[in-house]
């Protein structure tokens, strides 16, 4: 049943696509991210946290829907190198990321103003701004949306966890024996499905707030316009001589947190590891890209550039003995 | 006339060992861009290791693309300016040329998609990203019948 949804949701969205492509060859006006207004980001407000793990069980319950049921046994994959991934016996794991738990709550012993303290915060997709799992997926999976969700989509992921291993925080988590790679190769190609926070793109349509959100008793996180979460957290960060992750991570992303400690000291003290995302300073991964993107603007100009040049050359050569002859 | 006739066969064949091993940079990097070369043991060939680092091979790929796109404009402008008068096309230039474009275009578009200011719908990521691997693999699969073939890209006029 799994199987056939996700056939024909992977053909609808190639005939879909392959029609709108024939009905405006130039998309680029109506889908350019601006045309339909801002990016949400979220904020996260790390001193009002208080591990109630309210938002792990209710972004668990809201979307058990989504979550994997993968059919077993698994089919065998070669090499035997390749390893499957399977957590459908794990669910109720909510100490870290997992295809069953895209939340966790994070635990950090610091000193704050000389007084030892626990801070406990929130952790999931960073919602990057450019973000690498999606420009660098090889089959169109997972994808940015115009309001500054990245999502991947469970009936077109291969499982390859690429995105994984190209995310600054490697946020997917990998569910063995789902998804769209039973119907191709399953024993030579892909390895499941890649799960992770959707910021609840589905409730966002609804006009409804992502569930961890909602729940919150001590409404820890906010979501709105980027810029201004951006200058609320500013403001947070001067009145409590506090400091900022995310607004420049990676090139920015569409989560901020605002924390009373330096983010070093907290990434030290937080346990990390697989699933268990560290919050070191992190470079734009996809600057390469957008650098070398301009010179590809120029290269034609050059090769035409050459190839007139070349033309000039040999006509002035053709026409210079001719001159001669005469 | 023997000298410059002599000139201009040794640029083409520049350009065509040019042309053939930047697409052979290109498929090889393409390629990795899937997860398959640790998979499949390439990157524990010893110095293949940088095969599974994606990000090195989409560098990679970026720099091929810029090149491709300068030797393509080279040759085309190359083409209708001066090579034009003494060859045609052959009917297997034409497939290439049309499967050439696909890649290329949708190149484009994910290069253009991969720009933090731009963002297409997910149907047509999902169209570019898809048909840019197939085109490529119709590519692969032509050029491997013309070799077969013998069919060349031009003919005497
Ligand atoms: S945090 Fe990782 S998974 Fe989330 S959008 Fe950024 S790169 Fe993708
Ligand atoms: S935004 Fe939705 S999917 Fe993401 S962590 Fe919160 S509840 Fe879970
Ligand atoms: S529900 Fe709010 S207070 Fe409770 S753990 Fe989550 S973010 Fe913290």
């Amino acid at each position: 049943m799994g199987n056939t949804i996700s056939r024909r949701a992977f053909l609808k969205g190639g005939i879909a696509a392959a029609g709108a492509l024939a009905a405006s060859s130039l998309p680029l006006p109506q889908t350019v991210k601006g045309a339909t207004g801002e990016e949400l980001a979220t904020l996260i407000d790390i001193r009002k946290c208080i591990g109630c793990e309210a938002c792990v069980e209710a972004c668990q319950e809201v979307n058990a829907p989504k979550f994997p049921e993968p059919t077993k046994p698994f089919p065998k994959m070669y090499p035997s190198r390749v390893k499957v991934s399977d957590w459908s016996e794990d669910r109720d794991v909510s100490d870290r990321l997992t295809p069953y738990n895209w939340l966790f709550i994070q635990e950090a012993v610091v000193t704050v103003k000389g007084e030892k303290k626990i801070l406990t915060f929130p952790r999931r997709c960073m919602h990057c701004q450019n973000p690498p799992c999606a420009d660098l997926c090889p089959w169109g999976a997972a994808r940015k949306l115009k309001n500054g969700i990245t999502r991947i989509d469970a009936d077109l992921c291969l499982g390859g966890s690429k995105c994984n291993k190209v995310c600054p925080w490697h946020i997917p988590q990998r569910q063995t024996g789902v998804g769209l790679y039973l119907d191709i190769l399953p024993s030579f190609a892909g390895n499941g499905v890649m799960y992770k926070c959707d910021r609840c793109y589905d409730r966002i349509e609804q006009g409804k707030l992502p569930a961890c959100i909602e729940v919150c008793p001590e409404n820890v996180q906010k979501i709105g316009p980027r810029h201004e979460i951006v200058k609320e957290a500013h403001a947070i960060a001067t009145e409590i001589n506090g400091y900022i992750y995310g607004e420049t991570e990676n090139g920015g992303t569409n989560t901020l947190y605002v924390s009373p400690v330096p983010f070093e000291e907290l990434n030290r003290a937080i346990e990390k590891g697989p699933g268990k995302p560290h919050l070191r300073p992190v470079k734009d991964a996809m600057a390469h890209a957008d650098n070398l993107a301009k010179a590809m603007v120029v290269a034609p100009i050059a090769g035409v550039a050459a190839a007139v040049g070349k033309f000039y050359n040999t006509s002035k050569k053709v026409t210079g003995p001719k001159e001669q002859d005469k | 006339m023997k000298p410059k006739k002599y000139k201009v066969s040794g640029e083409k064949r520049i350009v065509k060992w040019l042309y053939i091993l930047t697409f052979v940079v290109m498929a090889f990097t393409g390629f990795g861009q899937m997860p398959i070369f640790k998979r499949y043991y390439i990157s524990d060939i010893p110095g293949m290791g940088w095969s599974a680092d994606f990000y090195f091979t989409h560098y990679i790929h970026y720099l091929g693309a810029i090149f491709l796109l300068a030797l393509l404009a080279y040759v085309m402008v190359d083409y209708f300016l001066i090579t034009k008068r003494n060859v045609r096309l052959t009917a297997s230039a034409y497939v290439r040329i049309a499967l050439l474009t696909g890649i290329v275009l949708t190149g484009v578009i994910r290069v253009l998609k991969n720009l933090p200011e731009v963002v297409f719908s997910p149907g047509f990521t999902q169209f570019a990203d898809i048909s840019h691997l197939g085109f490529m693999m119709l590519y692969l699969l032509f050029a491997a019948i013309f070799l077969g073939l013998k069919s060349g890209w031009v003919q005497a006029r």
